[in-house]
């Protein structure tokens, strides 16, 4: 066996590494008098056995998830172009921040005089958010982006509400995140959709026939999810405003615009940020991330309660007592430490700092959209892209070949490949987002790859039908998955 | 100050490339009355040092470093050294949603085995990938009740936590969901009574928001007597020494992740779990990862049941959950391996013994008794006779111990919970009951030099 062992090796199942008996935990020495639970709970049903947890020694435990690890891709192995989720450094300054004591430490319900500096923290950042964003309050409370959608619609239902206003639905373009008729939905509302116009913008004609009075809001990604800015975003406000209607902003996109352009200018009235995004808190293989919502004035007092406040002795506190509140999201305060790497993140880029991110993210995406749209042209190339690009894999049809061939391939020449089949509006659509953190040699070397699969794809399309070859399976058979549903390990299904 | 690589040079040449003069170039297609022009209203960067001065005076400003005897949910807990070790991986730490399978397989792998270990925490067969927390868990599976059983009713245990039951209600008002709550009774369970034909799901915590045990079974046979679904908050580190709740009859078990290797961090992040019945897979919310073969037969995992979520049903999905707490769940799966079955028997056998005498100490404290007569685990509830709840918490903090949190409402309102893992040692329980004494004379005083002379002879000290 080699020194670095065979990282390609099956790894078996923690369970499967179990041998009863074995153990890694130890408690502190009881100096109490023990407790029988069966004398001490009487009448309550206690566990014939505990449950059946894998038993390991520590060195066995650590090295199985090393291993694990060794089977993964992440941004600190390797180029992550993945369209849509701004996968750029996630500097580890943030991690420091978040596991000083104080911060960790900090019980959710701790009394707030126990909690000042965290609290002052989430004041500053709300702030800095509301400059951000050109709004004028923020909730902490979501978890996520899906959950700030949730958050945000619901704020927008309590607005009209409260006017005695019902409104029934929510129009959201054919190219949104499919977290935005979800959201809808789960907020009560009938998902009307518009169509992108032949620019890939939305059609504004269009949306302007289907608002009317029954219209609650729009929710909108400006850059949309082809990456392009929607320029008639002042007339698209006007049209919802017209008739008393909202706008939601999603900001999947908000790495783009991040303080050169901001939603609250363009006329949107509730917007959610993913810090895992944005500011680069690590997405962690799907969270924790944090979908903070910063909201206009005429939707401040439906915010989730309680709110940060500051009393006239200067101190901070939780208010709990608004009395138009959506009420509670979250079990605690949300994800704080994700939001502390967050400040993190904006307190060492500053307001000049944010302006070159995301001018550098714009510029790096197209680069590389300039290198490879001869060979991959844009699903919609008539406008600029801003921090992302969807091009069509479509040309590739001719030789048998599909845009999930091409991203496999991209796997076994090192990269983690971009979005692929969204949004449904571009026919083989490959989606790229390069961030502003790498840098030219990276993006040329991606170019070079693309170029050599889309070779290869006329002179050895098997080559990309038997891809990847690099990595631990090859391709998984999905439907059996679907099929079997074996969603747990049992002792015979190895 | 930003992390670009870029040099001058490499501006230049990627700008001459796409044929654009400057930075300021790349915007200038949008309209110009929207683009923000000169700085903004944000500090100046700063370098990597300054900042972290900054965030330590931040953390300094937090007065954490109090003996932590506070629970609702969260609870001060051993976090071991390997936890941290695992997943501040870079590999598992800066990936995304496992969506390239052949590029995932390590997180999908620990998903697979953090779905088993929930199933077997949970007495249920079927896991989901994690949710955002043990509130919204709450909910989602009360819209999985309710769209099992096309009903639009649910009926909350007051002794479920409050902020479960307001998230519940949150969720629940868009879509016309009525929501009752049961009060509990003296000995803080909550009544299995009749349940009307038109609830979809009852639920209940276990152990319960005072801390007590409830009766999971006969709970689920008034449920399912309906046709409702039985739907159990569990704290996971109760199952050391309880029988599961899926083995007792509930549908739908959910709970808060803290307690399982999470650290406080003032709540966040941690997850939520929900685990459920065979029959309720296709309305799982959120991500669930499942085993299969790649074309070679080499076992392999995925994310399955795609077909539930929003990026394939849009607004027909079970839920909008995307990104969730991936790596909470994966620190809790380290967490669990490194207890072990006896481990985590031995964790809830301490945390019983330390609390049972916790609660005898305290309870010798003049004018503090126990709120309810119930079986508990590691969290009791105490009735602090003729003083503010809140104020004696605040006194407690100034005298370095952490209680809480205070109940906010139903039968027991104003008692406050304290709980006691395997962490409090004989001594701060010492302390703790010392200090609550003399914290519940002042109190006692203040209040009766508030009322005047005519108010009756100052209590306080101990009886012991």
């Amino acid at each position: 066996m080699p020194l670095m062992g065979d990282r390609l090796a099956a790894e078996p199942t923690v369970f499967e590494r179990s041998r009863p008996g074995r153990r890694s935990a130890t408690m502190p020495a009881l100096d109490v008098a023990a407790v029988d639970p069966a004398e001490a709970l009487p009448g309550v049903e206690l566990a014939e056995a505990p449950p059946r947890l894998p038993e390991m020694g520590e060195l066995d435990l650590l090295r199985h998830f090393t291993r694990l690890s060794h089977r993964n891709h992440g941004i600190d192995v390797g180029f992550y172009p993945l369209g849509s989720c701004s996968m750029k450094y996630n500097p580890r300054l943030a991690e420091v921040a978040a596991a000083l004591p104080g911060f960790r430490q900090l019980h959710p319900w701790a009394p707030d005089a126990a909690a000042q500096g965290t609290l002052a923290l989430l004041a500053d950042l709300e702030r800095w958010l509301c400059e951000l964003t050109g709004l004028r309050a923020a909730t902490f409370q979501p978890a996520a982006g899906a959950h700030g959608e949730l958050t945000g619609l619901l704020l927008i239902r309590a607005y009209h509400s409260d006017r005695g206003d019902a409104r029934r639905t929510i129009i959201v373009p054919d190219s949104a995140h499919g977290t935005n008729p979800a959201s809808a939905a789960m907020s009560g509302y009938d998902v009307v959709t518009v169509p992108s116009g032949d620019g890939g913008l939305v059609d504004v004609d269009k949306l302007e026939d289907l608002v009317d009075e029954s219209t609650a809001g729009l929710m909108l990604t400006n850059p949309n999810t082809l990456g392009l800015f929607e320029l008639e975003i002042e007339r698209i406000a006007a049209i919802l405003h017209r008739v008393g209607a909202l706008l939601y902003y999603d900001g999947a996109n908000f790495n783009a615009i991040a303080g050169q352009v901001r939603p609250g200018d363009m006329g949107f009235d509730v917007v959610h940020l993913n810090v895992h995004k944005t500011f680069a808190t690590p997405h962690g293989g799907g969270g924790p991330g944090a979908g903070p919502v910063v909201v206009s004035q005429r939707l401040a007092p439906y915010l989730p309660a309680p709110v940060v406040v500051r009393h006239d002795d200067g101190t901070w506190a939780w208010d709990a007592d608004r009395p138009k509140s959506i009420g509670r999201l979250h079990g605690f305060h949300g994800n704080a430490a994700v939001l502390i790497r967050a400040y993190s993140y904006l307190l060492f880029h500053g307001g000049d700092g944010l302006q070159t991110m995301s001018a550098k993210a714009v510029l790096n995406a197209n680069y590389v959209a300039s290198k490879v749209s001869d060979v991959l042209p844009l699903g919609y190339g008539q406008h600029q892209p801003m921090h992302e690009f969807v091009a069509t894999g479509k040309g590739l049809k001719a030789h048998g070949v599909r845009v999930t061939d091409l991203c496999k391939r991209l796997i076994d020449l090192g990269y983690h490949p971009p979005t692929n089949y969204f949004p449904l509006i571009v026919d083989e659509a490959l989606m790229v987002e390069p961030t502003e953190t790498e840098s030219q040699e990276t993006l040329d070397d991606f170019v070079a790859a693309l170029r050599q699969i889309v070779a290869e794809a006329a002179s050895d399309p098997q080559l990309l039908h038997d891809a990847p070859q690099t990595t631990p399976v090859t391709r998984l058979d999905e439907g059996r998955a679907g099929r079997e549903l074996v969603l747990r390990w049992h002792p015979r299904s190895g | 100050m930003d992390f670009a690589p870029h040099t001058d040079d490499d501006l230049a040449a990627m700008l001459a490339a796409i044929g654009k003069s400057d930075l300021a170039d790349l915007y200038r297609h949008i309209p110009e009355s929207l683009r923000v022009r000169g700085a903004l209203n944000l500090p100046p960067g700063r370098s990597e040092d300054e900042v972290l001065g900054a965030l330590a005076r931040h953390a300094a400003a937090n007065t954490p470093d109090t003996v932590c005897f506070a629970g609702g949910g969260a609870y001060d807990h051993y976090v071991p050294a390997v936890v941290g070790a695992v997943i501040s991986r870079g590999e598992l730490l800066t990936s995304y949603t496992p969506y390239q399978p052949e590029v995932s397989q390590g997180m999908l792998q620990a998903l697979f085995e953090y779905q088993t270990v929930i199933s077997e925490l949970t007495g249920l067969p079927v896991s989901n990938a994690s949710l955002y927390d043990g509130g919204s868990a709450v909910a989602e599976a009360v819209s999985m009740a309710c769209v099992a059983t096309r009903r639009n009713k649910v009926v909350l245990s007051a002794a479920l936590d409050a902020p479960s039951r307001q998230i519940v209600r949150t969720y629940g008002h868009p879509l016309g969901r009525e929501v009752a709550v049961v009060d509990h009774d003296d000995r803080g369970t909550t009544p299995a009574g009749q349940v009307a034909d038109d609830v979809a799901a009852v639920v209940i915590a276990q152990p319960n928001s005072l801390g007590v045990v409830e009766d999971v079974r006969a709970q689920a046979e008034a449920a399912h007597a309906a046709g409702a679904k039985l739907i159990v908050k569990l704290e996971p580190t109760a199952v050391g020494l309880l029988a599961t709740p899926g083995s007792q009859g509930a549908d739908l078990v959910i709970g808060e992740g803290q307690p399982l290797g999470q650290g406080l961090s003032y709540g966040g992040p941690s997850f939520g779990f929900l685990a459920c019945t065979h029959d309720q897979v296709r309305r799982l919310p959120g991500r669930v990862v499942g085993q299969t073969v790649d074309r070679r037969g080499t076992r392999g995992y995925v994310m399955t049941l795609r077909a539930r979520e929003q990026d394939i049903r849009r607004e027909r999905a079970t839920s909008n959950i995307c990104t969730n707490q991936t790596l909470c769940a994966v620190a809790a799966l380290v967490y669990v391996t490194w207890l072990g079955p006896q481990g985590l028997r031995e964790l809830a056998a301490a945390c019983l013994s330390r609390a049972r005498h916790a609660a005898a100490r305290l309870t010798r404290v003049d004018g503090v008794e126990l709120a309810v007569s119930g079986p508990f685990l590691k969290e009791f509830a105490l009735r602090l006779q003729g003083v503010d709840p809140h104020a004696v918490v605040g006194g407690l903090l100034d005298a370095g111990y952490l209680i809480g949190p205070v109940v906010p409402d139903g039968p027991t309102a104003g008692a406050v919970m304290v709980a006691v893992t395997e962490r409090r040692t004989a001594a701060e329980v010492e302390g703790l009951a010392e200090a609550l004494a003399d914290v519940l004379r002042t109190q006692r005083r203040e209040l009766v030099a508030a009322a005047g002379p005519a108010a009756g002879p100052a209590a306080g000290g101990e009886s012991a």
